[in-house]
């Protein structure tokens, strides 16, 4: 499958990683509307780490044997046929938050403002390509293509 | 009054309506210009720290902000003007030399843009570089005066052994930055880009970190004053040696690395304690006259086998039409002539601004000269010190150049706009720092595309003027100065550049 | 030496005809030859050279001189009977023509140099003593041209259509085994008679068409080695090139031609490994010497002809073999004119030198 590899080296820290993220799982779509008009205030699904002059943003794996997939009760999890990525549907999450404490990553966050969700990172399905990808300002995050055999 | 705060330059302005408090701009500056106040949900800014860098400018995602000068008025004063004011006090109060960063901005007139092409028309067709082949191909080293054959087999052989060259796809270079004044990741995106192209960089007077040997096939490596890691691997790793006697920017004075950008990896790489200032002294202390320069010259070509071309850098001065004579015969295979406008990372504001001539007069001088002498052949000129262009390019070649340094334009590639900040090591584009927090802002992967864009657009730039010219191998245009004409010159500086006004005919 | 210190651009109508077993012929055929390509040139400018013409005199230097008036001639005389012993001199024969309407004073010496002022400067042979000879007459005394100043031949050129020009010479009364011939079609002001083709130094001529765009480093190159080009013409960059690569250098003509002409580096690149070497340290060595821009061009000496074209053949050349004789022309009409059954007819391709040489000469390569 195609997977987001992480850069650590050159990751610079500047979060537009996050900024774009929020902007594309908005309503408006729009920057300034995304972050000054929406509520509830959408929320991103990249993380930035961070440790002195060691950072990195991290977003879900998408891993082949997910725990978070098991541990959902709803069936909310599930794993998309096509990319295989592992996705959330938001209609049936009840926000139990079992996939939160599951993830070996801590990359599924709370989304409590509206009715109550967890939000992870979806690979940007509708888009070309990820906008974590496409707008970070130093390809700390590239997109690796799976070789179509 | 004993204390007066430095004048406010620029001002990092906001558009409130755009800005969305994302703090892309805080956690950036390496000079804390902007700063976040959670109470408001506001991002203030404190301009007296802007260098105009730009950095922010372009990372903000809404393009909120802009960089203007600031206008805090003085009466209009042709000769007192803002800035001679401002320097005046801030030696008073400080007591200190003023250090600045890059090339000479001073509006001393530019040749280059003084000088116009010709192109071919009627009676000799122009040449379209994207149908018929155009050679860019450059040989850097002594040349023989003959070549002698062997006619008494069969087949011809080729008797003549040709000194050492280098070969360049394109005869453009980059230039001398040493490190310790660059970041490591931009070394590496200067040597990827010259592996990629088919040129060289040099490694300038920092030495040689072990992570760039696997480059050594396109590396120059620099022996300056200082001696900063040299050794036998260090000489026996580079397909050329320079020798550094000058550098534009700062002629009569050696290299400057400030203690601040002393890191561990430098301090290994230099052979020098962590944190003192890397001063090079002002001459080698070997070398106090010609004979010992070409005393050295030779020891390097003895350690390398006479396998590698040596040459020799040096500053852009009065004189220099005979001292490039003197380093020629002295077995120089090259000459690197740097003219005012080089850059440095670091250097007395005073000096850089107001000593040494420009390339285009010192290139001019320095091929007439040789060539008078009849020894052009001896040694390859390189010229250096505020190429911007392809243009320039095209006339430096013209005016007797055998190839370019360009170093100024490479930085600027890969993201510096000139705020001239470089000897504080807090560079934001991450090129002239050692701190590990800026260091990653430059991605040698990007770095390095970013010069080979620049190089290839340049490359096609110049054979369409060359194809214009009715020329199409570059080593026709080399010296040639009848291509050129000269606009708004003086009868002096046409005399010294060798070129006839525009408007006169052959 | 020129009062038109404007560059004249050369163009458009070349022929040499060459008999390589030596036997000599009247300038009547190269006559017959450029005039069929009169359209080609616009009267201002014609020239021929000639070679064996003076077998009395062979082994005596012979100068072909132009005055503009009586004092240039009596300040050239005074400077050659101080270095040369003046062994015949007279004027050149010529016939009156309406069209020629001015012409300068025309004579021909027959010279020997003088052993002790050669002797002089220790390190020059008589060739290069001459040379200097030339140069000084050509830049220092003014009014005074050097046509031609090489041994048993002679150089016939000046301001008109090149028939006319032969006509006025009496070319058809002398006899050569050797004859090359020009028209010209200068886009400058009226041409001078010193500035017509051929460019004579030696025993070399070069008749040029074309415009050469590397003239300037050409130029810078030669002084390296002791060539003054004082005359802003290409033709003589060509000529000095020619005497420096294969008299001084001693390089085979294929060879200048892997230099005047270089072939490209990818084409280079795949020649066995041998030639590779030699065709690398030739354009390395001799970059400067390489003529770019459109020419085509007949250099000459004593002994070979050679027609060469530029490196993507920017100008014709048609070369054609008719039993001993060799023709290189800038047409093939011109040819068939004076040989109508050519052995062999073939266009030399871009920097492929024709070469005509006599057959008991052994050359280099």
């Amino acid at each position: 499958m195609d997977k987001i590899l992480i850069k650590e080296e050159y990751c610079m820290g500047c979060r537009l990683c996050e900024v774009y993220c929020l902007v594309q799982h908005s309503k408006t779509k729009n920057i300034i509307k995304a972050y000054k008009g929406e509520y509830p205030k959408p929320v991103s699904r990249i993380i930035v780490e961070e440790k002195g002059y060691v950072s990195f943003a991290l977003q879900c794996r998408h891993c082949e044997d997910a725990p978070c997939l098991d541990a959902c009760m709803s069936g909310a999890m599930y794993r998309d046929e096509k990319t295989n990525a592992v996705l959330c549907d938001e209609k049936k999450c009840v926000a139990c938050w079992m996939c939160v404490m599951t993830c070996p990553f801590g990359v599924i966050s709370r989304n409590i403002d509206d009715k109550k969700i967890a939000s992870k990172c979806d690979l940007c399905a509708n888009e070309e390509e990820p906008v974590c990808v496409k707008n970070c300002p130093n390809e700390a995050i590239v997109m690796v293509r799976e070789k179509k055999k | 009054m004993a204390k007066r705060p430095f004048p406010i330059e620029f001002i990092a302005e906001r558009n409130e309506a755009k800005c969305i408090a994302c703090q892309a701009c805080v956690r950036m500056c390496s000079n804390d210009v902007h700063s976040y106040d959670a109470e408001t949900d506001k991002v203030t800014s404190d301009d007296s720290k802007c260098v105009a860098c730009h950095f922010c400018e372009v990372i903000c995602p809404t393009r909120a902000i802009t960089i203007k000068r600031n206008t805090s008025e003085f009466r209009p004063n042709a000769n007192w003007n803002a800035e001679v004011i401002k320097n005046v006090t801030k030696q008073a109060e400080t007591g200190g030399v003023f250090l600045t960063g890059m090339g000479c901005d001073k509006p001393y007139p530019i040749y280059w843009d003084h000088i116009l092409l010709n192109a071919s028309q009627v009676t000799n067709p122009s040449i379209d570089p994207l149908r018929e082949p155009m050679e860019l191909r450059t040989y850097l080293g002594r040349k023989e005066d003959r070549v002698e054959i062997d006619y008494s087999k069969k087949e011809p052989a080729l008797k003549t052994k040709l000194n050492p060259q280098l070969k360049l796809e394109i005869p453009i270079l980059f230039s001398a930055m040493s490190y310790g004044s660059i970041s490591l990741n931009t070394c590496k995106s200067l040597a990827r880009a010259a592996e990629g192209l088919k040129i060289f960089y040099n490694t300038g007077e920092g030495g040689l970190h072990k992570d760039l040997y696997r480059y050594r096939a396109n590396t120059i490596v620099q022996v300056a004053s200082g001696r900063f890691g040299v050794h036998k691997e260090y000489l026996e790793a580079g397909a050329a040696i320079e020798i550094k006697l000058g550098q534009g920017a700062k002629p009569g004075i050696g290299g400057h690395l400030p203690g601040e950008k002393v890191s561990e990896d430098i301090s290994q790489t230099r052979m020098i304690p962590v944190g003192t200032d890397a001063l090079s002294p002002a001459p080698h202390h070997d070398i106090y006259s010609i004979e010992d320069l070409k005393q050295l010259i030779f020891a390097l070509k003895e350690v390398t086998r006479y396998k590698k071309p040596v040459g020799v850098k040096i500053s852009a001065v009065h004189n220099v039409a005979p001292i490039v004579s003197g380093i020629v015969r002295a077995g120089a295979d090259f000459v690197s002539i740097d003219g005012l406008r080089g850059g440095t990372g670091a250097a007395p504001t005073a000096i850089r601004d107001n000593v040494g001539i420009p390339i285009e007069l010192a290139i001019a001088v320095a091929d007439t000269r040789l060539r008078e002498e009849g020894i052009r052949n001896r040694a390859s000129l390189i010229a250096a010190g505020g190429i911007r262009c392809s243009s320039d390019i095209v006339k430096a070649i013209a005016l007797g150049a055998d190839a370019v340094y360009i170093g100024t334009a490479a930085l600027v590639a890969m993201g510096c706009n000139l705020c001239q900040k470089c000897y504080t090591g807090k560079c934001n584009w991450g090129i002239a720092t050692q701190d590990p927090y800026l260091t990653k802002r430059l991605n040698p992967d990007i770095g390095a595309r970013r010069l080979e864009n620049l190089i290839k657009a340049w490359s096609l730039e110049i054979k369409e003027m060359l194809g214009g010219m009715g020329i199409n191998s570059i080593e026709s245009l080399r010296g040639n100065r009848e291509q050129l004409r000269g606009i708004d010159l003086s009868d002096t500086d046409l005399n010294l550049l060798g070129i006839k006004p525009a408007g006169s005919a052959w | 030496m020129s009062k038109f210190q404007e560059k004249q651009m050369s163009g458009c109508a070349i022929v040499g005809i060459m008999d390589q077993s030596g036997n000599r012929f009247s300038g009547k055929d190269i006559i017959t030859s450029i005039a069929s390509m009169h359209e080609r040139s616009n009267g201002l400018g014609g020239g021929f050279v000639a070679y064996g013409i003076y077998p009395e005199n062979k082994e005596d230097w012979c100068f072909h001189m132009m005055f503009e008036n009586k004092t240039a001639m009596s300040r050239t005389e005074e400077y050659l009977r101080e270095n040369y012993k003046i062994i015949k001199d007279s004027i050149i024969p010529t016939k009156e023509d309406s069209s020629i309407k001015y012409r300068p004073l025309l004579w021909k010496y027959f010279l020997q140099p003088k052993k002790e002022k050669i002797e002089l400067h220790y390190d020059l042979t008589e060739e290069d003593f001459v040379v200097k000879t030339v140069m000084h007459i050509n830049t220092k005394i003014e009014d005074a041209f050097v046509a031609s100043s090489g041994k048993n031949m002679g150089v016939f050129k000046g301001v008109g259509y090149p028939e006319e020009i032969g006509g006025f010479y009496r070319l058809e009364e002398y006899e050569a085994y050797l004859w090359t011939a020009h028209g010209r079609f200068p886009t400058n002001t009226a041409g001078w008679w010193g500035g017509a083709h051929p460019f004579g130094l030696l025993d070399w001529s070069v008749v040029h068409n074309g415009e050469i765009s590397s003239y300037g480093i050409n130029k810078r190159f030669l002084f390296n080695y002791g060539y003054i080009c004082a005359f802003s013409t290409d033709t003589e960059v060509i000529t000095y090139l020619f005497d420096l690569l294969v008299r001084k250098h001693e390089l085979s003509f294929e060879m200048v031609a892997d230099i005047l002409a270089a072939p490209f580096w990818d084409i280079i690149e795949r020649e066995p490994p041998k030639k590779k070497e030699i065709l690398q340290a030739l354009r390395i060595v001799y970059g400067s010497a390489l003529l770019n821009g459109p020419f085509s061009v007949i250099a000459a000496n004593s002994k070979t002809m050679v027609g060469l074209n530029d490196r993507i053949k920017l100008r014709p050349l048609i070369a054609a073999t008719c039993k001993d004789k060799i023709y290189i022309a800038s047409e093939e009409s011109a040819i068939r004119e004076v040989c109508s059954r050519p052995d062999r007819v073939w266009m030399p391709k871009a920097g492929e030198p024709v070469v005509g040489s006599l057959k008991d000469v052994k050359e280099n390569g």
